[in-house]
C-alpha cells in the first residue's frame, strides 16, 4: 500500500565539502529535517519532513544547503497530478480534511497580468514625481453627499467634525486582517508599527487586541467575527474602525476552528476563553441570516461607538458579489472590504482555498460598476484584498474602482515569509505563523518594522512614478479611472466584466 | 430618579438621551411607552447604573452591555444581551430568538419564554461565567455551539421544556433542565446526567434570586428534580483535519 510517509516535497542537497558541521541546521528547523548522524558525524536530514520554507538554506554560514523541488515525478498525467495522487494517499490513511496555509495556488488566470496601464504622450504631459507634488492620501468612510456653507456655523463646527469618523491613510494601502494566533505577537507588533508610522492602518483579525499593543489602537480596525473572540465594548472603543467580518477570500462561507493546544495563556487573554479550549468560529453570524440583521449589527455598533467611528463588512469575492455589496451600503456601512480567491490565511482546507470565489480583479471592477449603476458609489469605500504582489496590481485595482488595498501575504514576505503554505502546524521557521517561543524570538518587531516601511515607502515611489507617467497626481483622479487600462488576450466577455477596452484601442 | 417618556421617539434620540444622562452621573432611569426602539444601552459600561424600561423594546437590548442592570416591565424581542460582558438583563415577559447570543458574562433572567437559539455561543472567560435563568420554555437549538457559562430552563408554565436540537456543537458550559428529560432530538455533542448535590449548590443563587425577581416560590422550584446536559468532549472538531 502507499504510505505517506515517503512523499517527499523537496530533497535537501548538502555540500559534504561545504559543511563545516556546525549543526545550525539541526538546531533551528522546526520540522526536525536534520540531524546528527551519530554513526558518521555527518549531518544529514530526512527530506520527507522539509516544508521548503528556506530558512535552513537562508542560514547555513557556508552557502552548503540546497533545497530543491524534488525531481521524482508520478508518470506525467494532466489530470491525476502528483499532488491529487498523495491527497488521497494522505486521506486515506487519515479520513481527514487536508488543511493549507496562504492563498489559493492555482493557476487561474491572473487578470491584473492581462491589464496594460497607460501613459501620456504630447498630448498631455506627464508629470516628475521628483519635482512635483503627488498625492496619495486617501480617505475612507462614508463620504457625507453633501455640505451647505451657508448652514454651517464655522465657529462651532471644524471641518475635523465634518470629517470625522473617516478612516486618513497617507498611502491606500492597509495591513489586512491578520490576528493574534493566526500569527505571532512580534509579528503582530511589527504590523503595528509599521501602520502608525507610515499613516495607515492594521487588522486586529478576529482575535481580540493584546494589551501590549493597546498603543497601537488608534491605528487599527478591530474585527467581529461570527465567535465574537475578544470583542467588548472596550474592543469597539479603543480602535480607530471596525470591520464585521462575514468571510474571507481563502475560506468563503466557512467557520474556523483554532484547536485548544494553540490556546495559549497570551492567546487566551486576547480572545477572552480559557486556556487550551477551541475557539469555534461558526460559519455564519447567527444574528446575521440578511441584510436586514447585517444592518443591525451595524448600528449596534454604531450605537456602541456613539457614530464616531467607520464600520465596514469583509466578504469574500463570490458570484453574486456586486448585489451583495449593493446590499452592505445600504446596510449603512461605511467601507466594504472584498477579499480575493487568492487571498491568504492561516489555515483553510485546500479545496475551499482552491476552488471558492472569483479572482478580486472581477468583485472590483463589477461591485464598482454596480454600485456606480444605482447611485451609491459616493456613499462607500471599496477596500481590496486577496494577493497583491507589486504596487503595479495595486495600481490596477484602484484604476478598476478600489478606494484602498489590504495586503497581507505581501507584508508578512517583507517579514521573512518564504510562502511555504505550512502555517497552519504553528511551525513556521521564520517566527510567523507560530506561537513557539524559540521560533518567535527569530522576528525581530524593530526590525520587521523597518522592513515593512521600506516595502510601503517603495511601492508609494513607484505609485507615484505611475501616476505621474499618466499625467495624473492624485490617486483621487485615478480611482475608477477605468480608460486608463486596456485588456490583452483576454475576451470579450472579460473585457465586458473588467470595464476595460482591448490594447489598441483609443479613447 | 429621572423618567423619559419614549412614545413616538426615534431609537437613536432615546439612546442618546439615556446616555446623555447616564453620562451626568444619573444612577436610576425609568423609560415608559418604549415602543420597538432597537439597542437600548449597547455597550453600556455604566456599573451601579439601573435603568427601568415600561414596553417592548426592540432588538439588540443591552448588546455588548458591561455593567448595567436593565429591568424590563413587558415582552423582549430579538438578541437580548448580544455579546453581553457582564450587567444584568430581567425580563418580566418572554424574550425572542436568540437571547444571550455569545454572553461572556453577566445575568439574564426571563420570566417567560425565550425562542430560538437562546444562548448560542455563550462562552466563559476567567471569572466571567454568564447565567441565564428562563422561567418558561426554550425553542430550538437552544445553547448551540455552547463554550461556557451555564443556563436554566425551569419549564414553571408547562408547554414543552425545550425544542430539538438543544446543545448542538456544545463543548462547554451547562444546561439545567427542570423536570423529565423531554423526548426531542438532542445535539450528538451532549449527554444528560441527573444533578448531583455541588450542582444543586451551584445554581441555588441564581434560582433565589429568579424567585425574588419574579415572586415566586423557591420550594414550588424545587419541588421538581433538574437534570443537566453537558458536552461530552471540549473538542466537537478535533478529529476532522488529515495532517
Ligand atoms: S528549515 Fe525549512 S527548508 Fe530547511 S529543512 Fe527545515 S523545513 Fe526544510
Ligand atoms: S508564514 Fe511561515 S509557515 Fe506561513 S507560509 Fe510564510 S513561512 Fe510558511
Amino acid at each position: 500500500m502507499a504510505k505517506s510517509k515517503n512523499i517527499s516535497d523537496f530533497v535537501i542537497e548538502r555540500d559534504q565539502n561545504r559543511c563545516i558541521k556546525c549543526h545550525a541546521c539541526v538546531r533551528v528547523c522546526a520540522n526536525d529535517v536534520h540531524f546528527k548522524d551519530d554513526a558518521t558525524s555527518e549531518v544529514a536530514s530526512d527530506d520527507s519532513k522539509c516544508v521548503g520554507c528556506h530558512f535552513c538554506e537562508d542560514l547555513c554560514p557556508t552557502g552548503a544547503l540546497v533545497i530543491r523541488k524534488n525531481p521524482s515525478e508520478t508518470r506525467e498525467n494532466a489530470h491525476w497530478k502528483k499532488e491529487y495522487i498523495y491527497r488521497i494517499v494522505r486521506q486515506a490513511e487519515t479520513g481527514g480534511i487536508v488543511l493549507t496555509g496562504m492563498g489559493c495556488d492555482r493557476p487561474y488566470k491572473n487578470y491584473f497580468d492581462h491589464i496594460l496601464l497607460n501613459a501620456a504622450q504630447v498630448t498631455n504631459p506627464s508629470i516628475d514625481p521628483l519635482r512635483e507634488p503627488m498625492e496619495l492620501k486617501t480617505f475612507i468612510g462614508r463620504k457625507i453627499d453633501a455640505v451647505n456653507l451657508d448652514d454651517l456655523n464655522w465657529k462651532t463646527t471644524s471641518i475635523d467634525e465634518i470629517m470625522s469618523g473617516l478612516l486618513e491613510l497617507e498611502v491606500p494601502i492597509m495591513f489586512s486582517a491578520m490576528s493574534f494566533g493566526s500569527i505571532s505577537l512580534n509579528a503582530c507588533k511589527a504590523i503595528a508599527e509599521a501602520a502608525k508610522l507610515c499613516g495607515t492602518y492594521w487588522n486586529t483579525g478576529e482575535g481580540g487586541l493584546h494589551q501590549s499593543l493597546y498603543p497601537y489602537a488608534d491605528r487599527a480596525i478591530v474585527q467581529i467575527a461570527s465567535g465574537r473572540f475578544g470583542v467588548s465594548s472596550e474592543y469597539l472603543s479603543r480602535a480607530a474602525a471596525v470591520e464585521i467580518k462575514i468571510g474571507q477570500g481563502a475560506k468563503p462561507g466557512i467557520g474556523g476552528h483554532l484547536p485548544g493546544e494553540k490556546v495559549s495563556q497570551e492567546i487566551s487573554l486576547t480572545r477572552m476563553i480559557p486556556q487550551g479550549s477551541d475557539a469555534i468560529s461558526p460559519a455564519p453570524h447567527h444574528d446575521i441570516y440578511s441584510i436586514e440583521d447585517l444592518r443591525q449589527l451595524i448600528f449596534a455598533i454604531k450605537e456602541t461607538v456613539d457614530y464616531k467611528k467607520p464600520v465596514g463588512v469583509k466578504i469574500a469575492a463570490v458570484h453574486n458579489v456586486a448585489p451583495i455589496a449593493s446590499g452592505i451600503v445600504r446596510a449603512g456601512a461605511d467601507f466594504i472590504t472584498i477579499d480575493g480567491v487568492r487571498g491568504g490565511t492561516g489555515a483553510a482546507p485546500v479545496v475551499i482555498r482552491d476552488n471558492v470565489g472569483i479572482p478580486i480583479e472581477i468583485a472590483i471592477a463589477v461591485v464598482d460598476q454596480r454600485l456606480r449603476d444605482e447611485g451609491i458609489r459616493n456613499q462607500i469605500s471599496i477596500v481590496a484584498a486577496g494577493g497583491f504582489r507589486t504596487s503595479s496590481d495595486i495600481i490596477k485595482a484602484i484604476t478598476l474602482g478600489a478606494d484602498a488595498v489590504y495586503i497581507g501575504t505581501s507584508a508578512l514576505i517583507a517579514l521573512g515569509c518564504h510562502v511555504c503554505q505550512k502555517c497552519y502546524t504553528g511551525k513556521c521557521n521564520w517566527g510567523i505563523a507560530t506561537q513557539d517561543p524559540y521560533l518567535t524570538r527569530r522576528l525581530n518587531p524593530e526590525i520587521g518594522t523597518k522592513r515593512l516601511c521600506n516595502l510601503l515607502r517603495a511601492w508609494s515611489l513607484e505609485m507615484k512614478e505611475m501616476l505621474g507617467g499618466m499625467g495624473i497626481n492624485a490617486i483621487e483622479s485615478l480611482r475608477g479611472n477605468r480608460e486608463q487600462l486596456r485588456g490583452i488576450d483576454l475576451s470579450e466577455i472579460e473585457l465586458k466584466i473588467l470595464g476595460i477596452k482591448h490594447a489598441g484601442e483609443s479613447w | 430618579m429621572v423618567e423619559i417618556d419614549a412614545g413616538g421617539m426615534y431609537y437613536r434620540l432615546l439612546n442618546e438621551k439615556i446616555k446623555a444622562l447616564a453620562r451626568s452621573g444619573c444612577k436610576e432611569i425609568t423609560v415608559r411607552n418604549v415602543c420597538g426602539q432597537r439597542y437600548i444601552g449597547a455597550g453600556f459600561d455604566f456599573k451601579d447604573l439601573r435603568i427601568n424600561l415600561y414596553g417592548t423594546p426592540g432588538n439588540d437590548l443591552g448588546v455588548f452591555i458591561n455593567g448595567t442592570e436593565i429591568l424590563v416591565n413587558g415582552n423582549v424581542q430579538d438578541g437580548t444581551g448580544n455579546t453581553m460582558n457582564s450587567g444584568r438583563i430581567v425580563v418580566y415577559g418572554d424574550a425572542g430568538d436568540i437571547t444571550g447570543h455569545s454572553m461572556r458574562g453577566g445575568e439574564i433572567f426571563i420570566k417567560g419564554n425565550v425562542g430560538y437559539r437562546t444562548g448560542i455561543h455563550m462562552k466563559e472567560y476567567k471569572d466571567m461565567r454568564p447565567v441565564m435563568v428562563i422561567g418558561g420554555t426554550a425553542g430550538e437549538f437552544l445553547g448551540e455551539y455552547m463554550a461556557g457559562g451555564m443556563i436554566i430552563i425551569l419549564g414553571l408554565n408547562g408547554g414543552n421544556l425545550i425544542g430539538n436540537y438543544a446543545g448542538t456543537g456544545m463543548h462547554g458550559g451547562t444546561i439545567y433542565i427542570r423536570g423529565k428529560t423531554p423526548d426531542v432530538i438532542f445535539g450528538k455533542e451532549i449527554k444528560i446526567f441527573d444533578l448531583e448535590e455541588k450542582d444543586y449548590k451551584t445554581i441555588m443563587p441564581y434560582l433565589e434570586r429568579f424567585a425574588n425577581y419574579f415572586d415566586c416560590s423557591l420550594e414550588k422550584i424545587y419541588e421538581t428534580k433538574f437534570r443537566k446536559i453537558v458536552p461530552v468532549t471540549h473538542r466537537p472538531y478535533g478529529k476532522i483535519y488529515s495532517y
